[in-house]
């Protein structure tokens, strides 16, 4: 109790209260803005937040997580565009509600499940946290190791279709991460004896330029689009109050959002399948869903807002981001010199429980705003695409150049830019990539000082939670061959399946 | 549920058009990488295998070289989707804006964040298509907030452009730390 009041007491303070503050609504902001996401927002505020305080940088770069799910239900429900990736499955529901003339119903229902979601799950892990940090000293190197190489697994089969795409652009990640000076034996790698390339690839230039840039890239290249929208009229605080109809649904998303958020590599849509299934399967109308069930809309907003607080965990208990805003996150961590692993579980609890009284806080000053702001955010969101673009493309160059004034990280942003269009375009994932230089770092040094103490190669899974990641990752990959060779036998026409549900995922 | 049948397809992805190019580009990429690992890594006497500078990009490019092999297979046994050329063009038609923004950072030091900003949205608006006075309002209003909240209150590291040399003094320190 007495390091959960410390870490209130950490929160109370006029900074950070204003990061929170401006993160959420920032975040509620951009998340409705179709073709800017969290991912793009975080990017180009990363090198601002290294100026601040962990905590107090933290916090905005969590409200914004946290809360652009939130917004991204706007535009999911009323215009049939989510607002960021993991909207998607609730524009199946949400904007039939809308066209049968029950958008505030729609909009009442996502924001009331999304606000359920959050804190039901922050309230399991905060409860869970004790235990957490018993568990978090029994991760050695080799366990870390396997951790990460967990995740790279994961971040591979993940992508059903495209698993040697995943696969080699993890790879390429790995390979990026090694280039320049790298400082044990002080020797060059892949730098072609060019200077620029000694001081390596920066992560935070990669983000910028895969996430933030390629978008400006796209939205520029595209025709000019504005969206239509319609004002909501009525009250929402009756339309957020029916979400307590479905209070079950809404606890097994959270659930699900805990438990599979806190796997790297799969979050949000695994654990808004297996919600938005359960409700089906269990409901009295299964046959509604996918045409308007309230039902369908409360398991999938309630999972992914879920998800945030769970994807957390790896990244403070062991170091370990499982998806690309954790990995955005971890460096700010490292630019502090505090380097988020077991100790800070033992030793700074304080901190993650400010943590998490941090998103309780932003859960409640976004439900708030949302009382009021629908409107106010149709408006926003007609923003035309191109001129968007502009906007990006402008708040970029503030991101790379203020990192180390070097024209060159920027050419290497411009770059990757242009990869981040391909990739996209190609309907290929990019966080293989930032996971791959996240994690291949994390690989090289954990294994290094791991092998120092291991003698035959079965000495690196005598331990209990070593030998079980090392367990789960066979199994996972010969499940993974088995689940394509069912597949291969149980052929469905390919044009049923829903082939653009991953185009908003990059945002 | 009518279009996601199972959990597959929240995480399954189906080829574009331009595909084949894609693979093949990233594939000599990938065997540009493999033949160059004599030159570009070192092997260190004494030292353990796993603590060697090559062996992660080592290990790294082998990856790369493999999977993006079987993703080139795939690609070449796979059913040509129409539209390859345009979706190449597409790709290079975001040189452009590339060179926009590369414009754009060698004229912040010598302009500095302040004008740049407002010529960069000023000019791309205009060449976006955004003529209109309103537009120009906008975009200029936008460049304005942009400087005022990074530079001046958020206090993010930008040069100060050389010609706030000329300025005089007073205005010049004011210039070089908030715009």
């Amino acid at each position: 109790m007495d390091t959960f009041l410390s870490g209130v007491e950490l929160l109370a303070r006029f900074d950070v209260a204003f990061a929170l503050l401006i993160g959420s609504v920032g975040g509620v902001i951009i998340g409705a803005i179709p073709g800017v996401g969290p991912a793009v927002a975080i990017a180009i505020l990363l090198p601002a937040t290294f100026s601040m305080e962990p905590l107090v940088g933290l916090t905005m770069l969590l409200g914004i997580y946290g809360s652009s799910m939130f917004g991204g239900a706007l535009p999911a429900n009323l215009i049939n565009t989510p607002g960021t990736a993991v909207n998607a499955l609730t524009t199946y529901d949400g904007h039939p509600m809308t066209k049968s003339g029950q958008a505030l119903k729609a909009l009442g229902l996502a924001y009331g499940a999304s606000f359920l979601g959050g804190i039901i799950s922050i309230v399991v892990l905060i409860l869970f946290s004790p235990v957490l940090a018993k568990i978090a000293p029994m991760f050695g190197s080799r366990e870390i190791f396997l951790a990460a190489l967990l995740g790279i697994v994961l971040v591979i089969i993940a992508h059903r279709g495209q698993t040697f795409a995943a696969g080699m652009l993890a790879a390429f990640g790995i390979f990026l991460g090694t280039i320049g000076l790298e400082p044990v034996k002080y020797t060059q790698r892949f730098t072609f004896g060019q200077e620029w390339l000694a001081s390596g690839v920066n992560l935070i230039v990669v983000v910028l330029g895969l996430f933030a840039i390629s978008q400006a890239f796209v939205l520029l290249n595209e025709p000019e689009s504005a969206p239509k929208t319609q004002r909501i009229q009525g009250s929402m605080w009756s339309a957020l109050k029916e979400v307590l109809r479905y209070k079950r649904i809404a606890s097994v998303g959270a659930g699900f959002g805990v438990l599979m958020g806190m796997i790297p590599g799969v979050g949000e849509f695994t654990a808004q399948f297996l919600s938005y299934t359960y409700a089906q399967k269990t409901s009295k109308d299964p046959d509604l869903f996918g045409k308007g069930s309230p039902e369908g809309l409360v398991a999938s907003e309630s999972a992914n807002n879920a998800v945030p607080a769970a994807a957390m965990i790896p990244l403070l208990a062991l170091g370990i981001p499982g998806e690309a805003l954790t990995a955005m996150m971890l460096s700010v961590f490292y630019v502090h010199n505090v380097i988020p692993g077991p100790a800070l579980f033992q030793n700074k609890l304080d901190f993650v429980y400010a943590l998490y009284m941090a998103m309780i806080a932003l859960n409640v000053i976004v439900i708030v705003f949302m009382l009021f702001s629908s409107n106010l955010l149709i408006r926003i969101i007609r923003i035309p695409t191109r001129f968007l673009g502009v906007m990006i493309l402008t708040l970029s160059f503030v991101g790379v150049y203020s990192l180390r004034n070097s024209a060159s990280d920027c050419a290497i942003a411009a770059g990757f830019g242009i990869i981040g269009l391909i990739l996209k375009r190609q309907n290929l994932p990019i966080v293989p990539i930032i996971l791959g230089i996240v994690l291949g770092g994390i690989m090289e040094v954990k294994l290094r000082s791991a092998m120092a103490r291991v003698k035959t190669p079965l000495d690196f899974v005598d331990r209990p939670i070593s030998a079980l990641i090392a367990a789960a990752i066979v199994l996972l990959i010969v499940m993974h061959f088995w689940g394509i060779i069912r597949e291969r036998r149980s052929r469905e026409p390919e044009m049923s399946h829903d082939h653009d549900v991953h185009d908003s995922q990059m945002r | 549920m009518n279009r996601i049948k199972n959990l597959q397809d929240l995480f399954k992805r189906y080829r574009r058009p331009g595909d084949m190019v894609f693979a093949l580009t990233f594939f000599l990429f990938s065997l540009f990488l493999l033949v160059n690992i004599p030159d570009q890594v070192v092997w260190v006497k004494r030292t353990k295998l796993f603590a060697q500078p090559a062996f992660w990009p080592t290990i790294a490019i082998v990856l790369m070289v493999t999977f993006s092999l079987f993703h080139l297979i795939g690609s070449l046994v796979s059913e040509r989707i129409p539209g390859r050329l345009q979706e190449v063009l597409y790709w290079l038609r975001s040189i452009e804006f590339a060179l926009w923004f590369m414009a754009y950072v060698a004229v912040v030091p010598l302009l500095g964040y302040l004008l740049s900003t407002i010529l960069f949205c000023g000019l791309l608006s205009f060449r976006m298509g955004y003529r209109s006075f309103r537009w120009m309002a906008a975009s200029t209003l936008f460049a304005v907030a942009v400087v005022i909240l990074f530079k001046a209150f958020l206090q993010v590291k930008l040069p100060a452009g050389l010609i706030y040399e000329g300025l005089p003094d007073g205005i010049r320190s004011f210039m070089m730390t908030y715009l």
